[in-house]
């Protein structure tokens, strides 16, 4: 990984007394132990990653940290040597402790100055001091290098920029030690490169930032030190230099992944047979005139920025939205689907990226959301469900797909994120696919579960249907795909074949994506 | 949250939930019973438990048209206007010589064209189901007025006044209609395709398009069953009358077919909910009712205490979700 460096080598380990030291942690809920004698230090000017799956204790932790919780007897939290009163939201924060959580918290209707004093208005005689409260929010502005001002409403600001505001927010609490869980989540690249900036600054005026993310090359790109947490327990911590995929992957799962990514399927390259083809397909708004083909045993990455069309163009092909011009060919057949209903007779299946808002039925069983596109199929006479062939189907789609869960008669809102992509991905399997479209099929999932999925995916492939996965992670793009083609504004910018067993390069795929023909300098955009 | 460490405590507390939930009102119904039988002595006899089935009976039938619509986050404000047309209708078809019993699925037939016309306004045109059926409600209640040139219209000899008065084994015919409602409601939601269609339309509207759920047909379906239970609910009211009045009749019946769903644990905003659960909600109206009049509670403070009861269920319902049926 060739990333521009912000790290910098702040730390004397010896003589520089800790900034934030939690020691010997542990947290029970009831029988349930959720974390067990997990310590964790944090220095002046120092980035400290925290990494495991999605249940591993980070939230936990964070949440102690933020008096949220308190910890079981003998754990206590320390700053600059004093110890912080535990379970107190207040004292943590008089103390310095500041956590941004993926969820924002602003007020949109109201200004950048009134957020960041929100709860903590200055005023003299009960009317608040509208002025005063500009005049100090400008210096933190221009601290972090923001271009907006004090009085901006914070519903015209992009989500980047908010969470900007967060930590302007932060910073005006006088925080020192600062936690970011995965703030880069909803962010476009643009967005995440401003905040790797500001985060840059904040390491040089001696603040140390507590940073949980599942992306590895964030991690490369801004920790000085990662630590590992699996099943509530601390793994390990490596430094800088330490720092390698394999060795934090495997920290993580707690056995070895050696092959994180599956590519065992041939894309037969002598009889190129095409599938699904895609001809000139528009909407007048996201997606203009895209064409390609996808062959059938092949993964197809669609590469691009966020907002540069890929779920638009997706959605097209499934029929979810109406099209203004284009066709869709399965086999050489027209077969342009008006709706997803059309699109599911004729084999292709869509997966959606939004899981929980348009994918999942959160209130219904593994079962039910496993078996809703064949229940039609499946049914006896006048409609009745033949709940014996859903619970067969149910119990075989946990078992191939390995879905954790204590039965297929649970809430499927119960299950972990890995879990619940894996229900998703088990319905659309249901229906037998021949074209099967992919959008962010790891997003919110932990690292065990994407490695399944991307086993999933290979075997799908050597199953001959035809895989187009759109993915923001490259090196996904890039381990799955045999072919990856780049979108840039609704356009297909172009398109990067593997060449004798090379891997496609991110450099390639970057420059195609923000439009530069010269690499080198478009390679410090990657996320 | 930590998923895997929580995992037995949510597992836990979700099976408290789950017996919460489909308990529902039972205990506050049978609390009620009792507490009525202590307060008059007489509450618990049978022929006033026949009472209170057949006054609970045509609220029954029309809360279980309304758990269809609201189980697909929808709301339906014209069953009442629905029922007295219909009423209307089949009172005068019923006084067609020779023809008397037609007045039955002519009644039916008016009450489900009404609820097909409110079905395809919003599946079709896309229009929010509150103003559809708040439309509705007015200009049906007009239509039911019209048909009797706003009269009240009579059928002493009504071929089909069995149905209202009639019993069978010491059972009401009104008290075995709603019940086979009940049933068919259950066998709909729980046995069949368009049932699961159902739950998951109210449950993501725009997932389930996505699944290939034809959402437009499932809601025209269930606003035009809510509107042949009105139906049937207006040829069980002519039934019981011998009359029908399009001014009068069914006023305020949409209000007690909601609260009843409400009571019965579906919630307002789709995808949870069971019809056991509005049968519930129903008696405990009727019992609420027939109790009030028993202990010789004002007919002002009927009202009164039947709209705080109303309030305290949709409480619940709130807290029921906040409580994390969702996780």
């Amino acid at each position: 990984m060739n990333q521009s460096t912000i790290a910098s080598p702040s730390r004397d380990a010896s003589n520089v007394q800790p900034l934030l030291e939690m020691r010997g942690i542990s947290k029970t809920f009831g029988p349930v132990r959720a974390l067990q004698d997990v310590s964790l230090t944090a220095f002046p000017g120092e980035v400290h990653a925290l990494m495991g799956e999605n249940g591993a204790g980070k939230s936990t932790m964070m949440k102690i940290l933020s008096g949220a919780y308190t910890p079981d007897a003998g754990g206590e939290v320390l700053v600059n040597g004093k110890t912080v009163p535990s379970g107190n939201p207040k004292a943590a924060k008089e103390h310095g402790i500041a956590v941004i959580y993926q969820e924002l918290s602003l007020a949109p209707n109201l200004t950048v100055a009134q957020n960041i004093f929100l709860g903590n208005e200055r005023s003299s005689r009960g009317i608040v001091m509208r002025s005063a409260m500009r005049e100090e929010t400008q210096p933190i502005l221009d601290q972090l290098g923001l271009s907006f001002g004090p009085d901006m409403l914070v519903e015209r600001l992009s989500l980047g920029e908010r969470q900007l505001v967060e930590i302007a927010r932060a910073l005006s609490a006088k925080a020192r030690i600062i936690v970011m869980d995965e703030p880069t989540t909803s962010l476009s690249s643009r967005e995440t490169e401003k905040l790797f900036e500001v985060i840059a600054r904040l390491k040089s005026e001696g603040i140390a930032i507590i940073y949980i993310s599942h992306r590895m090359e964030e991690i490369y790109r801004l920790s000085d030190r990662c630590s590992v947490l699996r099943d509530g327990s601390y793994v390990g911590t490596l430094e800088r230099d330490e720092l390698n995929a394999e060795r934090l992957v495997a920290m993580m799962v707690g056995r070895d992944l050696s092959t994180f990514y599956t590519k065992e399927h041939k894309p037969q390259e002598g009889q190129r047979e095409v599938v699904l083809s895609v001809e000139g397909m528009s909407d007048g708004v996201f997606v203009h005139d895209c064409s390609f083909d996808v062959h059938r045993g092949e993964v197809l990455g669609i590469a691009g920025l966020v907002g540069s069309g890929r779920t638009e163009l997706a959605r097209l092909i499934y029929g979810a939205d109406p099209a203004t011009a284009g066709r869709v060919r399965l086999n050489g057949v027209d077969v342009t689907p008006r709706s997803p209903a059309e699109a599911l007779e004729h084999g292709i299946v869509y997966l959606t990226e939004d899981r929980k808002g348009l994918g999942l039925f959160l209130d219904m069983t593994i079962s039910d959301n496993v078996n809703l596109c064949v229940i039609g199929q499946d049914a006896g006479t006048g409609g009745q469900r033949n709940f014996r062939r859903a619970r067969e189907r149910a119990d075989q789609a946990l078992k191939a797909l390995g879905i954790k869960a204590p039965s297929a008669s649970i809430n499927v809102g119960a299950l972990s994120g890995g879990n619940q992509q894996k229900v998703l991905l088990a319905r659309l399997l249901e229906i037998s696919p021949t074209v099967i479209l992919l959008d962010e099929p790891t997003r919110g999932v932990d690292v065990g579960a994407k490695s399944e999925i991307y086993r999933l995916i290979d075997q799908l492939a050597q199953k001959g249907l035809a895989v187009v996965m759109i993915s923001s992670e490259l090196p996904e793009i890039i381990g799955v795909s045999d072919r990856v083609l780049v979108m840039r504004e609704g356009t297909i910018a172009g398109e990067i074949q593997s060449e004798n067993h090379r891997p496609i390069s991110q450099e390639a795929i970057m420059a195609l994506s923000v439009g530069r023909t010269d690499s080198a300098p478009a390679a410090q955009q990657a996320v | 949250m930590s998923a895997a460490q929580d995992a037995p405590k949510t597992r836990n507390n979700q099976h408290i939930k789950t017996v919460i939930v489909a308990l529902g009102m039972l205990p506050v119904l049978i609390l009620l019973g009792i507490g009525f039988e202590l307060l008059t002595g007489k509450f618990l006899s049978v022929s006033n438990l026949s009472i209170v089935t057949q006054q609970a009976a045509i609220n029954v039938v029309l809360a279980a048209g309304m758990t269809f619509v609201i189980l697909t986050g929808g709301i339906d404000l014209s069953v009442g206007a629905i029922l007295a047309s219909s009423a209307m209708g089949a009172i005068i078809v019923s006084l067609l010589p020779g023809m008397g019993l037609l007045g039955i699925p002519a009644g039916m037939a008016l009450g489900l064209l009404f609820g097909l016309v409110n079905g395809a306004l919003i599946a079709y045109l896309k229009l929010p189901p509150f103003i559809v059926t708040l439309g509705a409600l007015t200009a049906v209640r007009g239509v039911a007025r019209l048909m009797g040139e706003d009269t009240t219209v009579f059928n002493a000899d009504l071929p089909f006044a069995a149905i209202g008065n009639g019993s069978l084994f010491g059972i009401p015919y009104l008290a075995l209609i709603a019940l086979a409602v009940i049933l068919v409601s259950w066998f709909i939601l729980r046995r069949t395709v368009l049932g699961t269609w159902i739950y998951a339309v109210g449950g993501n509207k725009e997932a389930a398009r996505l699944t290939g759920i034809k959402v437009s047909l499932v809601l025209l379906f269930v606003y035009g069953m809510s509107g042949l239970m009105a139906g049937i609910g207006g040829v069980m009211s002519a039934a019981r009358l011998y009359a029908a009045n399009g001014l009068q009749l069914g006023q305020g019946y949409e209000l007690d077919a909601i609260a009843a769903v409400i009571l019965g644990g579906t919630s307002l905003v789709g995808g949870v909910g069971s019809i056991w659960g509005t049968l519930i909600g129903a008696l405990i109206i009727a019992v609420l009712s027939n109790g009030l009049i028993l202990t010789g509670v004002s007919d002002i403070w009927q009202f009164i205490i039947k709209g705080l009861v109303i309030i305290a269920a949709v409480a619940l319902d709130r807290y029921r979700l906040s409580g994390g049926a969702r996780t």
